[in-house]
């Protein structure tokens, strides 16, 4: 396994000035910040922190909005969504952590309009990697990155946050 | 026997017929995901897309409205498709046999069966002969079993007990035609219980009882002293007629829970009952409606139960 | 006719204390000589039985064949097939057929039917009462002039004790056999399963032992009342064993028979809500099993019995509760036979002698024995040839029972009814 330290303060510090540039282009004006659980929320935690959000940061668990139950199942241990404002007509801004084949985000969309009908939803996430099989692209990231086959890409926390890039054995 | 029945061949659940053969990991497996369908009924969305796509037939050869309408909610909150038949006993005798009204309803593409019938082995049976693909859950089958209400009764037991290892748990009534009461007995055994007390007349005792795992009084002011949680079972008009009890008086003077035998029991005891309630002949209105009743409770939890039950009977079928 | 010789096989015959290895000789379909060879005697067949078993053909008490009337579970020509290959060679008919053995006619057709497929010895057990409903008596005379050697309620209830009194009191009048299977209707409550703990654990009805303890009681007194024989078919319990043994030292001219499978089975083994498993009487328990062993051993019982209920497939699909009761059984007889021999709970003897000689008795048949000059009805087996039960060796229509698929030991290899081979 090899292990490969990127620097999570640099990622987050580029994350957070393409986000302040973003919500003044997209006029953004008074946004709700989402992370999508785990590792999102640890990162969305901080950009709320460091842009100085005032709405509660929303947390979304996208577990019963996955496409692949008929594979994996359910998973018994969820804990439920918590949004705490109304979605109509909102500034939305999702953050997720590792932006990959996309579906993360194609089920936190559909969840996100369950609830209402937002007025614009930006996507942010840490690291891009390839590997995207969904026509949906983040519009910040921290770094995009390519990895091998049989590589893959995972952030820890939530303190120290950090990034690890594990190579999984191909039989798997 | 109905462990393999029940489950499929990496030992996920796949039908939901009994609670015997179901280890304790899987029945607290189903509690915490209906915790995170209670979290989600209470929130704005009324429906999440898990079972989007999939149909469910409500097969009702027994009347009860109240548990088909928390089947059909609950299998509509999953975003699936609903029908549901009420099957007139008469019918099936008369012309289709049960294996035939399975077989039509196949041919329609049904994912899953949720059944309820008059005779015990009937989910067993139809679990046996469904296509290979399909989902069989026992909404209650004859005096054999009522799986989905004794989670709920474990659900509600658990969320004001929390812990099970140190509870004792009277079930009170007509235990000889409850399928209520054999469930729940095998349901609190498998989580642990210190102990699981049944209380009733001996005409309204199984033989052989304590077989199943509990102790046995015949005295509701005896049997009702150190209980955590009473259960109380319906007693049935046709019991009278069948000369098993005099009258629903008798029965009340002797058995019925009322607000002087409540204090028996322990000062922070539970009162359950599956519902519907026979007001003043297993148990007094005030008791019902009082403090230490945990009924409409039970009700409310029906619905995320069934959806975990659901959810989790028709995952890892994707493979049709 | 036909001279056979039967060559060097193990001749068990109870009845006669034969167990020696030697040959049996028959001429015109009957014995004419065992071990030693009759002068001037010539056979046209020889069979050689080394290392096999030889003994009379097995006379079954109680078997159903579903003719006349029932045709959809099994005919006399299936069910006849498989006797024959089970080294059955009389069967007893119940009387619950459509219609019911209740008047001459029926025992004729019966008759005539089992001349048609080739199988002598079908014989009928004439019904009790009419239509078997328990109120007025059937002809019995009549019936056992047309060759009924019993009466018999088959499975189902007389209207009350009176009833059932006159009832005996007219069959011993005409010396005939009742046979009486005993079940009290209301303490059976329409139950399907023994009342214990597997009852109690699958909510399914469920019969006391006391129902049938109670009604062989009952029929223990009407006996001593009467003065009519009676044999009680199928117990399947330890206190009916005790009741039994009480009544034959007292003196009442009784009998009784037991199913295979209640030897082997009990409430343990029925595999939930499998239909294979529902029999009436239910399995019951480890000990009433055992007493039911032990009182075959020693004697309290005397005989074996099949209780063949073929049936057709749908019978037996749905709820437990609303499937038929009963197992197609002729087959299994013999090796079931031989596993309790296995176990060391009967002898070869005595397991020979309960499906022979002891039928022959309660019946007072000249069968169930290789005695000089009886009909030559016999079979041949291999005890230690294994063989499984399955769609290639099968041969009643009903496949319902719960030893499908296994595999046993014990084949028939030849079975002989009136001198002629009718299985090989």
């Amino acid at each position: 396994m090899i292990v490969n330290r990127l620097d999570v303060s640099d990622l987050l510090g580029t994350l957070e000035a393409k986000l302040k540039q973003a919500i003044v282009e997209r006029q953004l004006t008074d946004p709700l910040m989402i992370g999508i659980r785990t590792g999102g929320v640890w990162v969305a935690e901080k950009m709320h922190q460091r842009l100085a959000i005032k709405q509660p940061l929303g947390l979304l668990d996208i577990s019963f909005y996955r496409d692949d139950f008929s594979q994996i199942g359910v998973n018994p241990n969820v804990k439920p969504s918590e949004l705490p404002v109304q979605i109509e007509g909102r500034n939305i801004i999702l953050i997720d952590d590792v932006f990959y084949t996309g579906r993360t985000i194609r089920a936190a969309l559909n969840e996100i309009f369950d609830y209402g009908r937002p007025k614009q939803v930006l996507l942010a996430v840490l690291i891009e990697r390839d590997g995207k099989q969904i026509p949906i692209s983040p519009d910040c990231v921290g770094a995009s990155i390519a990895l091998d086959a049989g590589q893959r890409i995972k952030l820890i926390g939530p303190e120290p946050l950090a990034i690890e890039i594990q190579t999984v054995d191909v039989a798997a | 026997m109905s462990d393999n029945l029940q489950l499929n061949s990496e030992g996920k659940l796949k039908h939901f017929l009994t609670i015997e053969g179901l280890d304790k990991q899987l029945l607290i497996e189903i509690l915490d995901l209906a915790e995170s369908f209670v979290g989600m009924t209470d929130g704005r969305i009324k429906k999440i897309p898990l079972l989007r796509g999939k149909s469910i037939v409500n097969l009702f050869f027994e009347n009860s409205t109240r548990t088909r309408t928390t089947f059909e909610l609950a299998a509509k909150r999953l975003s699936a498709d609903v029908l549901s038949m009420s099957i007139a006993t008469s019918s099936t005798s008369k012309g289709e046999s049960l294996l035939d009204t399975i077989r039509n309803l196949e041919a329609m593409y049904v994912d899953m069966f949720v059944v309820r019938h008059g005779i015990s082995g009937a989910a067993h049976f139809i679990a046996q002969h469904a296509a290979s693909h399909i989902s069989v859950i026992n909404a209650g089958d004859g005096q054999h079993a009522h799986p989905t209400q004794a989670m709920l009764d474990m659900f509600t037991i658990r969320q004001i007990k929390q812990d099970f290892s140190q509870l004792r748990v009277a079930i009170v009534g007509d235990i000889l035609h409850s399928r209520v009461a054999r469930s729940n007995i095998q349901a609190l055994n498998t989580l642990g219980v210190a102990e699981v007390r049944v209380i009733a007349p001996k005409t309204l005792l199984p033989a052989q009882v304590e077989t199943m795992g509990v102790t046995v009084s015949h005295s509701l002011a005896d049997g009702l002293k150190d209980i955590d949680v009473i259960i109380m079972l319906r007693l049935q008009k046709e019991r009278m007629t069948a000369a098993l009890l005099p009258s629903e008086n008798e029965y009340f003077k002797c058995f019925g829970l009322t607000e002087a035998r409540l204090k028996i029991a322990k000062p922070d005891a539970i009162v359950m009952h599956p519902g519907p309630i026979n007001r003043g002949v297993e148990i007094d209105s005030i008791v019902a409606d009082g403090p230490q009743s945990v009924i409409l409770k039970q009700v409310s939890n029906g619905i995320a139960i069934r959806m975990a039950i659901m959810a989790m009977a028709m995952q890892k079928q994707g493979s049709m | 006719m036909a001279c056979i010789l039967i060559k060097d096989g193990r001749i068990i015959d109870p009845a006669n204390k034969i167990d020696r290895i030697g040959s049996v000789y028959i001429a015109d379909g009957k014995i004419a000589s065992v071990t030693n060879e009759p002068a001037g005697f010539k056979a046209d067949r020889v069979i050689d039985a080394r290392n096999q078993i030889v003994c009379p053909g097995f006379i079954d008490l109680s078997t159903r064949l579903r003719e006349p009337g029932q045709s959809r579970k099994a005919t006399f020509a299936s069910e006849t097939a498989a006797a024959a290959a089970a080294g059955i060679t009389t069967l007893c008919l119940q009387p619950d057929t459509i219609p019911v053995i209740d008047a001459r006619a029926v025992a004729e057709l019966i008759k005539d039917q089992a001349e048609k497929c080739g199988y002598r010895q079908i014989l009928p057990i004439a019904a009790l009462t009419q239509k078997l409903e328990g109120t007025e008596l059937s002809a019995m005379l009549a019936l056992k002039d047309a060759g009924c050697v019993a009466v018999s309620n088959a499975n189902q209830p007389v209207k009350n004790l009176l009833v059932l009194r006159r009832a005996m009191e007219y069959a011993a009048s005409h010396d005939l056999l009742f046979i009486y299977r005993p079940n009290d209707y209301w303490l059976a409550n329409n139950g399907c399963v023994h009342e214990g703990a597997v009852s109690t654990r699958y909510g399914l009805p469920s019969i006391p032992d006391a129902a049938e303890t109670i009604a062989l009681a009952q029929c223990l007194e009407l006996a001593e009342l009467t003065g009519c024989r009676v044999h009680f078919g199928q117990l399947s319990s330890r206190r009916s064993v005790i009741k039994l043994h009480q009544a034959k030292k007292y003196g009442l001219a009784v009998s009784a028979d037991v199913a295979i499978h209640q030897l082997h089975l009990t409430e343990d083994d029925i595999i939930p809500f499998d239909s294979a498993y529902h029999v009436q009487p239910p399995f019951r328990t480890n000990t009433d099993k055992e007493a039911l062993c032990e009182g075959l051993a020693n004697g309290t019982i005397d005989s074996i019995c099949s209780d063949h209920q073929p049936h057709d497939l749908d019978a037996k699909l749905g709820a437990f509760p609303e499937t038929e009761p009963g197992i197609s059984s002729l087959e299994t007889l013999l090796p079931l036979m031989l596993r309790l021999v296995a176990e060391r709970a009967l002898t070869i003897e005595q397991g020979i002698a309960a499906l022979t000689q002891e039928p022959a008795q309660i019946l007072q048949l000249e069968r169930g024995a290789l005695t000089l000059g009886f009909t030559a009805d016999l079979c041949i087996f291999d005890p230690d040839q294994d063989w499984q039960v399955n769609s290639d060796n099968w041969r009643s229509q009903g496949v319902n029972t719960p030893f499908w698929g296994q595999v046993f030991k014990g084949r028939v290899i030849y079975t002989l009814q009136a001198g002629k081979v009718i299985y090989s």
